[in-house]
């Protein structure tokens, strides 16, 4: 490489560093500095911070975040997303994944597994939702018109039809199982890839071995996997931590079913409280930064072994 | 290698000079154009383009109309200092907002005030001002102290129209009696649930505690925990908190969708009675129920009155239009949608109706909107729907689920009115 000027890679980096910029570290900026101020955003909270003891100073809408009762709400909604969220569909899409592996038609099942990850939330909160979806409510003297009333009259003799979105706390419940139900599909996709990596070698050798499917399964497939299992549990809380639309399409958060996303948007675009919006986003991030090092730390490893 | 770097550079200036702000150039366009975000969109947004026609064609100007429900769209445009010409809101708490932040244009800057004071009484010109100035022009007037019920079935059971709240309240047991259900409520709206239960809780804080109470309640001048407020609930609960009263019962009254709830009163037998519901709900019936006719197979009562020394009272809620740039296109444009003309044209192809007096009630297409498009104008008492006013805090959101939480357990109102009112306190808060 002979004579080229010390700016030239600058020059070719610029328009990524620009649009880098411009959409991303210039909003992250400007929301913390928003967190800071009144709720036009003009003046710092603790000119103007509605109350009459600005507690925590500066920090006043950090205060509000948490001590607000339909933030508090909200962050215990999300732990139990956090939990049961990610817990099942990583394990359900790694049982999928295992089991869709040995069967004739992989392909078409694996494709209506992976389908609801191409409705868009707002559809899928249709599909789902009271008002025409699968948590309907019909009189109980008619037809019912939802799928799971429906199945459980049919099934169950003296089942009441119940309303699922009112029902507290099950109707989190019911939110969360649409959201297993759209990215179920994604899990499986990537640890399937993952699966089909491991060497036919190993696995056969450990079948001349002796090894019984179980013990493949724990102790071949599983460390084989193991990073990618992180990659994709680690995508999961990060989704789960910034999860809104299926929230906010179903109930608005209403009933008990608050999340923090939703609070955000609330604040923000509802109550017009910019400073107030601001902080809980900058919550929200920092809440997600540990985890993304770690999904791209795991993420590096998985390359590396490759 | 240099020539390639200079196509680069060429490329980079090119692309950049793309991405800067069209508005520089806007300027040397003769083109008129008047940009428009608002609520309507479908049959709404084709009967306004068809009433801002003759203004179009006249002027030769087009319409660039933007629907959306999205109140982000909006926030984010006026934020970011390129609002559209016109906005249709769905509320005039949210103009409010946006007179505070000075982002409105002033129409008594401009406009005929004399004349706008002719066509409009003075409630809607009051409701369109903030600090004495006014912003908005309300459009698409609905009278929401309206009680549907099917003629057919009245006859039928031989039940008279109740004119007081007693006569309400013995006719719901007498249906009852005779082993109907006398209401049909759903209270579901997917992420806006909870709204139709606020229009009750209006009509009879109207009723009860008079016009004065009522405002200083939208104000926040009187607690949520006031005596005032929590008759109106109490007395509410009359209704809601008696499940014989109740299609499906408690949980019906909340899974029923609002679009859905007046249906059952077509069925036959009949589901219900009767059902509580702005001038809108029309073409929900219609959409289950084409073949009825307006007058002889659906028909309404007014809300009847509760407190005999307060006269005929209508709680309404209206679209309202404002404007964010001043062009002079713009300031006709604004004129012209004030005027009689549009309104009338609109009118006629039903489903509005107008606030403005000189629109002749000839031009409504049928009697029932005619006798709703006449209590709107006449009301002895005209009082603003109160939650569309409160902050979108309560108004929109604590006020919606409190009726949810109030209709689920009745026991615990004061809990619910309590929280209400720390949501208010901090929300009026200056």
């Amino acid at each position: 490489m002979q004579g080229q000027r010390w700016w030239v890679p600058w020059l070719y980096l610029a328009p990524a560093l620009l649009i880098l910029f411009a959409f991303l570290v210039y909003p992250t900026i400007h929301t913390v500095i928003l967190s800071f101020m009144d709720e036009n955003g003009e003046v710092l909270v603790t000119e103007h911070c509605k109350s009459d003891v600005c507690e925590w100073g500066i920090f006043h809408n950090y205060w509000y975040a948490f001590h607000n009762p339909s933030m508090q709400e909200a962050f215990v909604n999300n732990i139990r997303w956090l939990v049961f969220f990610t817990s099942i569909t990583v394990f359900l899409g790694l049982v999928l994944a295992v089991l869709f592996d040995r069967v004739r038609y992989e392909p078409i099942v694996k494709s209506a597994i992976f389908l609801p990850m191409a409705i868009s939330f707002v559809g899928a909160g249709v599909i789902w939702g009271a008002q025409a979806g699968v948590y309907k409510w019909t009189n109980p003297a008619k037809p019912q018109v939802g799928l799971l009333n429906a199945i459980l009259v049919a099934l169950v003799p003296g089942f009441e039809p119940k309303n699922w979105l009112r029902l507290q706390p099950w109707n989190n419940f019911a939110l969360i199982v649409v959201g297993i139900w759209m990215w179920t599909g994604f899990a499986m996709v990537i640890l399937s890839a993952a699966i089909k990596n491991i060497p036919k070698e190993i696995l056969e050798a450990a079948r001349v071995d002796g090894a019984n499917e179980f013990q493949i399964f724990f102790r071949i497939i599983i460390p084989s996997i193991s990073s990618t299992l992180t990659v994709v549990a680690t995508t999961m809380v990060i989704n789960v931590l910034k999860i809104f639309d299926i929230v906010y399409v179903m109930t608005g958060g209403r009933g008990g079913t608050d999340v923090i996303a939703n609070r955000m948007y609330t604040e923000m675009f509802i109550n017009f409280e910019d400073g107030r919006g601001s902080a809980i986003a900058v919550i929200l991030l920092l809440l997600i930064v540990p985890v993304m090092i770690a999904n791209i730390r795991s993420f590096r490893e998985q390359e590396a072994t490759r | 290698m240099r020539k390639r770097l200079a196509f680069l550079t060429l490329a980079a200036v090119i692309g950049i000079a793309l991405s800067l702000p069209m508005s520089g150039m806007a300027v040397a366009q003769e083109e008129c154009v008047i940009s428009v975000v608002g609520v309507w969109s479908g049959d709404e947004l084709t009967a306004f383009e068809e009433a801002v026609a003759p203004f179009m064609e006249e002027n030769g100007c087009t319409m660039d109309f933007e629907s959306t429900r999205d109140p982000a769209v909006l926030r984010t445009a006026v934020d970011s200092g390129n609002p559209p010409d016109i906005a249709i809101l769905p509320q005039p708490g949210v103009m409010y907002e946006y007179a505070a932040d000075g982002a409105l244009v002033a129409l008594d800057s401009f406009m005929d005030m004399d004349a706008l004071a002719e066509d409009y009484a003075p409630i809607w010109l009051e409701l369109g001002s903030y600090d004495g100035t006014l912003y908005g022009i309300f459009y698409k007037v609905a009278n929401k102290s309206l009680i549907w019920y099917n003629p057919v079935a009245f006859e039928e059971a031989g039940y008279e129209i109740p004119t007081t709240w007693d006569e309400l309240i013995a006719l719901s047991d007498q249906i009852v009696a005779d082993g109907g259900t006398p209401w049909s409520i759903g209270l579901e709206s997917g992420d806006a649930s909870g709204w139709p239960g606020t229009d009750w809780i209006e009509d009879i804080m109207l009723r009860t505690a008079g016009p004065e109470v009522y405002d200083q309640w939208v104000n926040h001048e009187i607690s949520w925990t006031d005596e005032a407020v929590v008759n109106a609930f109490e007395t509410w609960g009359q209704i809601v908190g008696n499940p014989d009263y109740l299609y499906g019962g408690v949980e019906g009254t909340l899974a029923t969708n609002f679009g859905e709830a007046p249906w059952p009163l077509w069925e036959d037998p009949p589901g219900a009675y009767m059902h509580r519901q702005a001038s809108f709900i029309v073409g929900f019936i219609l959409d289950q129920y084409p073949d009825l006719e307006m007058g002889t197979d659906i028909n309404f009562f007014p809300f009847p009155s509760i407190n005999e020394e307060i006269g005929p009272a209508v709680i309404g809620g209206a679209d309202v239009v404002v404007m964010f740039n001043d062009r002079p296109e713009v300031e006709a444009f604004m004129e012209y949608l004030a005027s009689p003309e549009p309104q009338e044209i609109w009118a006629s192809m039903g489903d509005f109706i107008s606030p403005n007096q000189s629109v002749s009630l000839d031009v409504y297409p049928d009697d029932a909107t005619r006798s709703i498009a006449e209590a709107v104008v006449n009301a002895e008492i005209f009082r603003f729907d109160a939650s569309d006013l409160m902050p979108a805090a309560v108004g929109a959101g604590e006020f919606w689920s409190g009726v949810l939480d109030f209709v689920e357990n009745p026991d615990n109102l004061m809990d619910i009115l309590e929280r209400i009112e720390e949501v208010a306190a901090d929300a009026y808060a200056e």
